[in-house]
Parts: structure tokens; sequence; C-alpha cells
């Protein structure tokens, strides 16, 4: 499948497109996910990295720093001593930024669910989720459909004020 | 050397400060305040050379028995040999002297069992917590222990 620059363009090298597909497309293209692992969902994250599954083929290269990212991927058990170092780093990165949370630790407090007293039960009681990525730990598969799901997620969105709503409620009085 | 010459070597270097088990690894049962006397003895006799101290863990027997034990793992790396010391304290204000002049492994490993279960380790020469945030309270590993509703804002549950 060819991408968008592989095409040949007439008129001369000229495109129009919206504003809105344009940021979205080049926003999904390059997502930079944080340097950052807390348990063995890390390992997998790792191997979505490697070559065999190559993470760079969607334009992803890990940064060293949340200041330099667009994504955060929170990979393992969120522990109660972590959650404020986890909470800054967020609020480090520059907008727009995304989360996703890789595996059960991060999405429900998984296998400590119950008698974990060191657990934060879900890293969304921190930060705002834009994916969750089901399994213990997710194969690196997995984590690319998150991806591919938060590029879906990035695509529709939009600059624009909604109007719809505002719409609806004029109509209905 | 075999474990009967062990079982005499112990009797031998710790007198009659305690019972001795016949588990494996042999279990020498101890008062609290003749600890740090048994295993100086232990570490330094030149045939038991009890010279690496590899765990301390913590038991708490629940309000029942009343009691909480922590319990010591010392190997002897030039022979091999493997021995289980095992103090028992009351569960109000647990106190047992620290190894840390005779082991310098047991630092992190006393503080752990202090995070854990709140055994004090007197003249421990750094006894804060070490998995536990320091703002924490009360030591999960307690029987009794209620966690909080709430840490710095987060629901706990």
């Amino acid at each position: 499948m060819k991408g968008l620059l592989d095409r040949q363009f007439e008129n001369g090298g000229v495109i129009i497109t919206r504003v809105d597909d344009l940021l979205n497309w080049s926003r999904l293209s390059s997502l930079f996910p944080m340097t950052f692992g807390l348990a063995c969902c890390a390992i997998e994250f790792m191997s979505t990295g490697t070559t065999v599954y190559d993470m760079d083929r969607f334009g992803m290269a890990p940064r060293a720093t949340p200041r330099q990212s667009d994504l955060m991927i929170v990979s393992g058990t969120v522990t109660f001593k972590m959650a404020d170092r986890i909470r800054q780093l967020y609020e480090q990165m520059a907008e727009p930024r995304y989360v996703i949370s890789m595996g059960s630790c991060s999405n429900c407090g998984g296998p400590y669910w119950q008698h974990g007293y060191h657990v934060v039960k879900g890293v969304d009681r921190i930060v705002p989720v834009d994916v969750y990525v089901p399994g213990c730990p997710p194969r690196p598969e997995a984590l690319i459909g998150g991806i591919l799901k938060l590029h879906e997620k990035i695509r529709n969105e939009s600059r624009v004020k909604p109007t719809a709503l505002e719409n609806l409620i004029a109509k209905n009085g | 050397m075999d474990n009967a010459r062990l079982i005499e070597l112990v009797r031998q270097v710790a007198g009659h400060a305690g019972e001795l088990k016949n588990a494996i690894p042999l279990t020498l049962v101890i008062d609290a305040a003749t600890l740090t006397q048994v295993c100086e003895r232990l570490h330094k006799n030149p045939e038991a050379y009890f010279d690496m101290l590899t765990c301390i863990t913590g038991v708490d027997n629940g309000t029942e028995a009343n009691t909480m034990e922590v319990i010591y793992h010392l190997y002897s790396i030039p022979f091999h040999q493997s021995l289980m010391l095992k103090v028992i304290v009351p569960r109000e204000n647990p106190e047992v002297e620290t190894l840390t002049t005779i082991w310098k492994s047991a630092n992190w490993l006393e503080r752990e069992v202090f995070d854990m279960f709140g055994i004090v380790f007197k003249n421990h020469p750094d006894l804060r917590r070490i998995l536990m945030p320091a703002d924490w309270d009360g030591n999960p590993l307690r029987k009794d222990y209620k966690h909080e509703e709430t840490y710095r804002g987060i629901k706990i549950d």
C-alpha cells in the first residue's frame, strides 16, 4: 500500500486539503512515545520497538524526555509511590498529548485488584486515558492494535468548535 | 560438615541460649536479648564462620497468639552450611537489636521488616521505610492492617 506522499500529483504538485486532515495526519504519523516502563508490560513495549514488530513504521521513535513526547504508554503496575511521578510526567508533556493504558494492571489494578494495598486501581484515576489495551501482558500485536485505535481517534479530531449539539438545541427550542 | 556436627557446633557457640529445631535448614529459636551475642559467635567462630546474612523475614502470628517473629537466614560460604535463627517478640512494641554491626546486608533487610511489620530494630543506623512511601500509614503485612480510604487524594479501595 502506498502512502500519501508516494502518489503522483497532478496540477504542479498542489494539494488541496482541509486543515483538520493535514494536522491530524501529521500528528498521527509521528507519535513520539515517552521512554518509560513500569513492569513486565514494558518488556512487550520494548519488543514492539524491535525490528520484528517495527514501531518505527508508524513514525514512532521513543523520546527520552516528556517534553518531546506526544504519547505516554503506561506499561505496567502503577503503585501509589509511582502515582505522583506519573502525574508529573504527564503534566510535563506538551499538548496535544495522548495516553495508552497498557495491560490489566494499569487498566484496573489487574491481579492486585483486591488485596493490592499498594496499587492504584487503574491509571485513569490519575491521568486521562485515550486507549485501553487489555492483556497480561498484551502481546506487541495488541499494543500495535491500541496504537492504530489511537490513530483512528486522532484522525477524527477537529479544531472546529462542534456545532451539531447547538443546532439541535436551537431546533428543539 | 554434616548436620550432627553443625548441631553440636551451634550448641557449643550458642550455649543453651535457645531451643534447637531439626528443620531444614537447622533452626535455632533464641531470645531477643541473646541475639547479638549468639550471632557474633556464629560469625566469628572459625569452624562455623557464618559470613553471610541472606535474608530477614517477619511473621505476624495474629492477635490470638499475640506474637511476631523475626527470622534470620545465615549462610557459611566456606562450609556450605545454612542456619535459621528465629526470634519471637510480643506484638505490642516489638523490638529487636540490629545486626548491622555484624553483617552490612542487615541494613536494608531490617528496614523492609520494619516497613512491613513495624518491628523496631534498635541502634539501626537508618531505620526508615524502604518499600512504602514515607508518608504511608500503617504496616501492610500486619494481620490487623486496615488501609486508609485515600492516599494523597487517590482512592485506595
